[in-house]
């Protein structure tokens, strides 16, 4: 009993001291100068155009792996073919290269200097220092997080309801759409949430592509360091507290998500435990 | 319309692994088909290629008289009932039944009529709202089975149908299914390891091992007649003795004569007889030396064992028989065979027996 309260007073503490603390912290430091100035600074030009950056980036990021995502769970958890272990394999690799580095590999690639530079330049193209470049940044770094939450899921359920709908007369596109995207959706809404929250919150890997021209490339987080650099510590907190305000509003969809659909997720976890 | 199946020259392999291997096999309109056979046997990937869901690498499957090789499964008018049921796990009973009504797009009005029907026919009215999950075993199969029927197949095809189920609900459903099977005569073929399923539920037994059919037939003629040693062996538990046959008459290695057979040439012989025709009486003018060594009752039916010294067989009666017969343990007894099929050791094919005469195994 005494062990039990200790663990669960060890868990809260750690809880509050990591994350609850800093939380409020955000939020005083953001509110230090009181609600005009708060909204003054959040209606800042250059600030404006960060979070049009940072819903674009996303808009654009999460569709996109979430389209890969399908994609590799799919042909990965019904298909063997020569390779899989390699995909299975590469899909981790954005987990274990820093983004710092996956941002320079996209310049030596892109860059005025880089491997694909010249050709770019001469078509007028522009990445780096751009928001394509930003966005690919962004795609790389947040990549495993939707297939790394479906694949295993595939893998698991197997494909005997898909037979079963084939047998029953049902086409390619009645088994996508009906039996396989339903099998898989609620590890594909974790996976597009993880990854929302990463495409937003991401720093390595953009700062180093971005340029971080103020009012044109910059995004949430990068707003947010070149605020603190410049001393203007309250419109850094401001622009930190809608970061921290997008973080709960993920888990506020999240669990909102799952009340509405209680009873099926149950019967779902109960099959999992029979 | 017709909904004879014929497999002609079927053969199937994984792997370089032959699963079926030249298999022909007509199943009648409107009978209840078993496919009978261990794990292994290829019956289950018999039934995956009649529904389509895998292709045979030769031979062909015709449907109806339509030639049905390569047709998609959709195409065929099958329903499949997986072993473990592949019921739609997002979806509630209602929908799992409406499915092959939906994507046919049926409209709603008669979508509910439908349902209600396979419903009522299930008799999980009540339940209509539950998700798989939430469902007993024996419940999840009669909706896969409702399922299947929605899409209004020619024929049904059944995987283990009752392998996951425990001993009582298994009976029931199956005394279910029977009726079932009654009331809509459709075509239906069953795959099941276990031959009590198989003689209790099927118009007609397919007997399957190493991808090969090695009899088929009623329950009746298979278990009087079995084909072979693998399925005398297959379908229920005999003593085995080895002998020989000479100047027309079989004997146990053991000394004693068995039976009288007209066309035996002469020679080694495996002599096959299930303990109810092994028969017991009290000692009398027997000198086989046999006694009881075990008497185990187990419910109307006893089980006892005698034994010479050097064989032992196993007998049963009815326990009424047995308490009337005053048989107890280590009781003296004469045995008779009343019963048992002779195979050739060579061929390991049966010998035609004249009339097997009650012999005093002496």
């Amino acid at each position: 009993m005494a062990g039990k309260v200790a663990l669960i007073v060890t868990a809260l503490t750690f809880m509050a001291l990591f994350l609850l603390l800093p939380l409020i912290i955000v939020f005083t430091q953001a509110l230090s100068a009181g609600f005009e100035a708060y909204f003054s600074s959040i209606a800042d030009p250059n600030v404006q155009s960060a979070i049009w950056m940072t819903l674009i980036i996303a808009a654009i990021t999460v569709p996109a792996n979430l389209i890969f995502g399908i994609c590799a769970s799919w042909c990965i958890g019904r298909f063997a073919f020569p390779g899989r272990n390699l995909l299975i394999t590469l899909i981790d690799l954005p987990f274990s290269i820093s983004p710092v580095i996956a941002g320079l590999l996209e310049v030596l690639l892109f860059g005025l200097n880089g491997l694909l530079g010249a050709w770019l330049s001469n078509h007028n193209i522009q990445i780096i220092f751009a928001l394509p470049g930003m966005v690919l940044a962004t795609i790389f770094v947040t990549f495993p997080f939707v297939a790394r939450e479906v694949i295993p899921l595939v893998q698991e359920q197997g494909n005997e309801e898909e037979e079963a709908a084939v047998t029953l007369g049902a086409s390619f596109w009645q088994i996508f759409w009906r039996v396989s995207l339903p099998k898989i959706r609620w590890g594909l809404l974790y996976g597009v949430l993880l990854c929302n929250a990463r495409a937003m919150g991401e720093f390595g890997a953009v700062s180093v592509v971005s340029g971080k021209v103020f009012g044109e490339t910059d995004t949430l987080s990068l707003a947010v360091e070149s605020l603190y650099g410049s001393y203007e510590i309250q419109a850094a907190f401001a622009v930190a507290s809608l970061l921290a305000l997008l973080a709960l509003v993920t888990l506020v969809a999240k669990a909102a998500v799952e009340f509405l659909l209680r009873d099926e997720l149950s019967a779902v976890k109960r099959k999992r435990t029979a | 319309m017709s909904t004879e199946i014929t497999i002609a020259n079927v053969t199937r392999s994984f792997n370089g692994h032959t699963v079926l291997d030249d298999v022909n096999l007509t199943v009648h309109e409107g009978e209840l088909l078993a496919l009978l056979g261990p794990s292994g046997s290829g019956k289950t990937t018999l039934l995956r290629l009649i529904a389509g869901l895998d292709q045979p690498d030769s031979g062909s499957i015709a449907i109806g008289g339509v030639e049905a090789t390569q047709a998609h499964p959709a195409a065929r008018g099958v329903g499949f009932v997986f072993q473990h049921y592949a019921l739609f796990r997002h979806m509630n009973v209602f929908e799992n039944i409406a499915f092959p009504l939906r994507i046919r797009k049926t409209p709603k009005s008669e979508v509910s009529v439908k349902v209600a029907e396979l419903l009522k026919l299930i008799q999980l009215e009540t339940l209509a709202g539950r998700y798989p999950a939430q469902l007993s075993g024996g419940q999840r199969q009669r909706v896969a089975l409702a399922r299947a029927l929605a899409s209004a197949p020619r024929v049904l095809l059944l995987d283990e149908p009752f392998g996951a189920l425990d001993a009582v609900v298994r009976r029931d459903l199956r005394r279910w299914l029977r009726q079932l099977h009654e009331e809509m005569h459709i075509t239906t073929i069953f795959v099941t390891h276990d031959q009590e399923e198989a003689f209790d539920l099927a118009d007609r037994i397919v007997i399957m091992n190493g991808g090969k059919i090695c009899q088929q037939g009623s329950p009746i003629d298979i278990y009087q007649h079995p084909a072979d040693v693998f399925v005398h062996e297959f379908l229920g538990e005999s003593n085995h003795l080895t002998g020989y046959a000479a100047g027309g008459i079989v004997f146990a290695d053991a000394g004693f004569p068995i039976a009288e057979t007209a066309t035996a040439a002469d020679g080694p012989v495996e002599i096959y007889v299930r303990p109810h025709h092994v028969l017991l009486r009290p000692r009398s003018n027997g000198n086989g030396g046999w006694v009881i060594s075990r008497i185990a009752a187990t419910g109307a039916q006893a089980r006892i064992s005698v034994s010479n010294g050097n064989t032992t067989l196993e007998a049963s009666m009815t326990v009424d028989a047995l308490l009337a017969s005053g048989l107890t343990d280590h009781a003296p007894v004469d045995v008779l065979f009343t019963g048992g099929t002779v195979f050739s050791s060579e061929i390991r094919q049966p010998l035609k027996l004249q009339a097997l005469k009650p012999r005093l195994a002496v």
